[in-house]
């Protein structure tokens, strides 16, 4: 065997006993490039997801090394994409590992000019008590006809289509329940 | 499809590679087009009268799929005497309601059902199209020879007989041979043997008769028989990961989850009215209250009891159209003081983009939730008309919160995507800094909440404070157990204490929760049934153990249509599900959407109740008589059957009848949303549409942000025929300003053929291709298509139309002064010109917030 290995090394002979005379097939490979390999074999991680964009749902595997993501490729597994990623799925590990991300909470004062940074916690606590006052001062709780309203118009939102089914199920069971009737998404879009 | 959905394309070419004809049907020509057998150039906002042309091709050359038709359509079924069609009334149907500016469609019903006219009024009247969630009336009287009169198939004949090849060609610009052979193709293959299928993204959707639109694929689908079967239906080709999602799981205005209507004030009064008015005697929604009390018990738990209405009372009521529209109007006059925005960018991508604006600056409190401060968080000091000086940032009270959010791999969860196939993804990383998921948001914000009334004796905290908030958190950021919100979605017994294994389980008793009824199963056994990964090479061809499918993991709807009226499968080529007489059950290929042990010969008794009147041939089960509509007797507010209307703003005069446009549309009659002339506006004499590219993503919030994506599409452009460039004096690579009565973008020109001028009567028509991506923030920016568009709508869905309307373009960049109605009149307002509406149409009241439509009046009564 590592004699035969040996002999192989020569590429004129690789050419002939692998029939690829033109030398642009696997005769072509050097001992380096067969040790190459993806990066994403050091990965300690695969975790399965589902591409973010369109309506599709292609599979994703999302490689992980050290906490962080390396990379995002085709789940050849999907009956769906069987491994396939448009330009927008492949740049999906750019999406949630790029440098546009912000990560602090920012807050625009009224008629101010720029950005301030606020805890988390602390804009939790400010949108809340927002929520409240507005509710109470704008709550309708019967029509002039005397039918029950129970809600507020004053306050609104309206959600992106790439929220979870958990996510739209709590918004709409919260909001809901405030009396917010002005509940809407993408999908009417 | 290759363009918006590459991946889903894949099958399109595997189709083709086996023999299949790809037809593609588009204004523009697309990477589509280029691997299509044949690409049809149609004129943007025709497609009722291309589509309405093949209704008539099938009917008059006899192409139909009789077995189908007779049984499972309801082509037998006779009409009301006092039904006119849009034949006798120059386009319009009979019922039009002078004083209430809208229709009442009882003379659209079926003959001898007595439909009391209070529950006419209450599913017409109150503005909202109850019957989208499947008939309350079944037809009594039929002529299985289809052919009395007043019968639907020939009704439907006589009111598709004037669209014909012709009309094809003066109205949608497609030659009359290409007409035919795109028809031929169509019927050819489809029959026992094969089936077609049709694809469709927003392209439909965005039309003031867009409902419509995919009514007449939907009686084209029908009369060939290709509904219910492997390779046939109409595919809804969503643009986002979980819309699908998003309307089953709504947060729509109008539904509660699972297609349960929100109470109306007037008429739901109390839950018993409610019911009354939403169950039906027949069909599957005779289960109605079922669904309801369950996900009462859902929301509310121990506190929600039959003596209190299982807390109906808790549920806010609607007063008409509060859609999303109607709210930015209601906004930007002043009404509403807060307003959320999660994972969503108004600014960029809904219409009139100014008037969004001008809603924002109006409000005291605005929160938006995203990876990056998108156009609508940064409206107060980057928008053009802050740049333009018209408005000072210092002037804006808003108050804005910017949460940064996490990304779909920082969080788990489900995505239903565009086949109602919901699959889970697992978490792979925390979020970073204080990034967090919107499922953190809503949580944490509604656990605050609950805190701030605890201690209120008021009865309007009272649904706060009982509602069942209490879901298990993890690690350090105590993010939500979102599979124990999964868990609720799917429901459980509370006295079995068990998990729910299928719809069919759910009491009325309050012994069930459920959060959502369709999605009951999704956890059946405690299983997490999305989060199923059976890779692909190892089941059949289905995937049944891929995700989970709504409902009861059905891959198919409708899918005993692929079986003949004695349950065998119309041919061994497209066997799907089939009648097992040895097991006395339906069984195939997926789970049977059917009662699995009724048999094809199975007849109702005349006593029967509920989903016992179901006979063996009814497949449409959702339907009150099983049956699927082409003529829709109830439930749309436009019309029983599709009409060609042109566009609110249309380079054409109705070349098929004498009303215009859709006469129930919606219009904001607003000096910051003016309209141009119906026709012929020399002004803006261009037919505009909007799309997207590969490379971008909607609003752009995923896609201007990531260079990799803004390497491959740098910059805004417009696209134009040659013809239109030496027209206008347009370069390849050159500026052009592209202007309506709502505003004035300026953008590059892309000069090419695959833009093509359409003659038509003698008079050339241009289109102008606008993709939507573009704004004023971000890594590669842009000025927005939708500064162009106007608010006007479709009045069934309250979607607006961006897919049809009129433009100017000049070569060059456009002024730096002036930009938008919002900010006052662009243009000379020129009320003249032709009429959109015969008279009595143009009678429609118009409302506050400027909303001229029939559902004003029910907006009003707050």
């Amino acid at each position: 065997m590592s004699k035969k290995w040996s002999l192989r090394k020569w590429p004129a002979l690789r050419q002939i006993a692998e029939r690829d005379p033109a030398g642009l097939g696997e005769s072509a490979m050097s001992e380096r490039t067969r040790a190459l390999k993806p990066r994403t074999a050091d990965a300690d991680r695969v975790v399965d997801s589902v591409c973010p964009y369109c309506g599709v749902g292609c599979g994703q595997k999302v490689y992980v090394k050290d906490g962080k993501i390396m990379d995002i490729e085709g789940d050849y597994d999907s009956p769906i994409s069987l491994g396939a990623l448009c330009p927008k799925g492949s740049a999906s590990s750019q999406l949630v590992a790029g440098t546009h991300r912000v990560k602090k909470v920012l807050y625009r004062r009224p008629y101010g000019t720029k950005w301030e940074e606020l805890p988390l916690q602390k804009a939790m606590e400010m949108v809340a008590d927002r929520v409240k006052k507005t509710r109470d001062e704008t709550w309708e709780e019967q029509n002039k006809n005397g039918h029950l309203l129970r809600r507020t118009l004053g306050i609104a939102h309206l959600g992106g289509a790439t929220l979870d089914n958990e996510e739209n199920y709590l918004i709409k069971k919260l909001f809901c329940s405030l009396g917010m009737v002005q509940v809407e998404n993408q999908a009417r879009i | 499809m290759a363009e918006c959905h590459p991946v889903g394309f894949r099958w399109v070419m595997e189709a083709k590679r086996r023999g299949a004809t790809i037809i593609h049907i588009d204004p523009r020509f697309t990477r589509t087009s280029a691997v299509a057998d044949i690409h049809v150039p149609i004129r943007a906002g025709s497609d009722i009268a291309f589509l309405g042309a093949l209704v008539n091709y099938i009917i008059s050359n006899d192409l139909w799929f009789k077995d189908y038709v007779v049984n499972y359509t309801n082509a037998a079924a006779l009409i009301s005497k006092d039904f006119q069609d849009t034949e006798d009334l120059d386009g319009l149907f009979s019922g039009w309601d002078v004083e209430k500016g809208q229709y009442d469609p009882a003379s659209w019903q079926y003959e001898g059902v007595e439909v009391s006219p209070a529950a006419g009024h209450r599913e017409m009247f109150s503005g909202e199209p109850r019957a989208e969630r499947g008939a309350i009336i079944a037809a009594e009287k039929h002529d299985y020879t289809l052919t009395d009169p007043k019968c639907v198939f020939q009704i439907l004949k006589r009111h598709f007989s004037r669209y014909t090849a012709e009309v094809v060609e003066d109205a949608c610009g497609i030659s009359k041979a290409l007409f035919e052979k795109v028809a031929r193709a169509l019927c050819d293959n489809s029959g026992r043997e094969r089936t077609s299928a049709i694809c469709y993204a927003v392209g439909w959707t965005q039309h003031t008769v867009g409902v419509q639109y995919i009514r007449t694929a939907a009686i084209i689908q029908l009369l060939l028989g290709n509904i219910g079967r492997p390779g046939g239906g109409i595919m809804a080709l969503r643009g986002h990961a979980s819309i699908q999602g998003s309307t089953d799981i709504p947060t729509l205005y109008n539904m509660l989850p699972g297609y349960l209507p929100m109470p109306k004030a007037s008429y739901d009064t109390d839950l018993q009215k409610y019911i009354e008015f939403n169950e039906s005697a027949s069909g599957w929604w005779s289960e109605f209250p079922k669904y309801m009390v369950s996900l009462l018990k859902a929301w509310y738990g121990p506190a929600a009891t039959a003596e209190n209405q299982w807390c109906y009372d808790y549920l806010p009521h609607i007063t008409g159209d509060h859609s999303h529209m109607v709210t930015v109007a209601a906004m930007a006059d002043g009404f509403v003081q807060g307003y959320f925005v999660m994972g969503e960018n108004p600014a960029v991508g809904s219409m009139n983009t100014a008037l969004q604006r001008k809603g924002l600056r109006q409000l005291k409190w605005l929160v938006v939730n995203d990876f990056a401060p998108t156009e609508t968080a940064e409206f107060w000091r980057k928008a053009p008309e802050i740049a333009s000086g018209e408005i000072k940032t210092t002037d804006i009270a808003t108050e804005v919160f910017f949460f940064p959010c996490a990304a779909h791999t920082e969080k788990e969860g489900t995505f239903t995507n565009t086949q109602r196939l919901l699959q889970w993804r697992h978490k792979a990383v925390e979020p970073p800094g204080d990034c967090r998921s919107d499922l953190h948001f809503i949580w944490h914000l509604g656990r605050r909440l609950k805190e701030l009334y605890r201690d209120s004796t008021d009865s309007k905290d009272r649904a706060i404070r009982d509602l069942t908030w209490d879901y298990g958190s993890k690690g350090a950021i105590e993010e939500p157990e979102a599979e124990q919100v999964l868990a609720e979605i799917n429901g459980y017994d509370s006295s079995e204490q068990k998990y729910i294994s299928g719809y069919k389980e759910l009491k009325s008793d309050g012994t069930t929760i459920c959060g959502c009824w369709i999605y009951c199963g999704c956890y059946k056994d405690g299983v997490n049934q999305p989060a199923r990964r059976k890779p692909a090479s190892e089941q059949n061809w289905v995937a049944p153990e891929w995700g989970w499918a709504w409902p009861d993991n059905r891959r198919l709807l409708y899918n005993r249509a692929s079986a003949d009226l004695e349950g065998k499968p119309w041919s061994e080529r497209k066997k799907y599900i089939w009648w097992d007489e040895e097991q006395k059950k339906w069984t195939g290929y997926d789970t049977p959407d059917f009662i699995v042990n009724r048999p094809p010969d199975y007849r109702p008794s005349p006593d029967a109740k509920g989903i016992d009147t179901l006979s063996g041939i009814d497949p449409f089960i959702m339907q009150a008589e099983g049956k699927g509509w082409l003529y829709d007797p109830s439930g749309l507010l436009d019309g029983p059957l599709p009409t060609h209307y042109e566009p609110e703003e249309s380079v054409l005069k109705n070349p098929l009848y004498g009303q215009q446009c859709n006469p129930a549309r919606m219009e904001w009659v607003r000096r910051d949303n003016p309209y141009h002339k119906a026709w012929g506006d020399s002004r803006y004499p261009f037919i505009a549409t909007t799309y997207r590219l590969t490379e971008h993503h909607t609003a752009g919030g995923m896609s201007r942000w990531l260079p990799w994506l803004c390497e491959l599409q740098p910059e805004m452009f417009i696209e134009v025929s040659p013809e239109l460039a030496e027209l206008r004096g347009l370069k390849n690579g050159g500026w052009a300003t592209i202007s309506t009565m709502r505003g004035e973008i300026e953008a590059r020109v892309l000069v090419t053929e695959r833009m093509q001028p359409y003659v038509q009567n003698g008079t050339t028509l241009h289109t102008v291709g606008i993709p939507y991506h573009w704004s004023y923030v971000g890594r590669s920016r842009g000025n927005a298509a939708n500064e162009l568009t106007a608010f006007i709508a479709d009045p069934n869905v309250s979607i607006e139309e961006s897919k049809a309307f009129s433009v100017q373009v000049i070569a060059g960049r456009k002024r730096s002064d002036r930009r938008a109605a919002a900010g006052g009149p662009l243009n000379e307002s020129d009320s003249g010109g032709p009429e959109r509406d015969h008279p009595p149409v143009q009678e429609k009241p118009g409302g506050k917030h400027g909303l001229k439509a029939g559902k004003t009046e029910l907006t009003e009564e707050a």
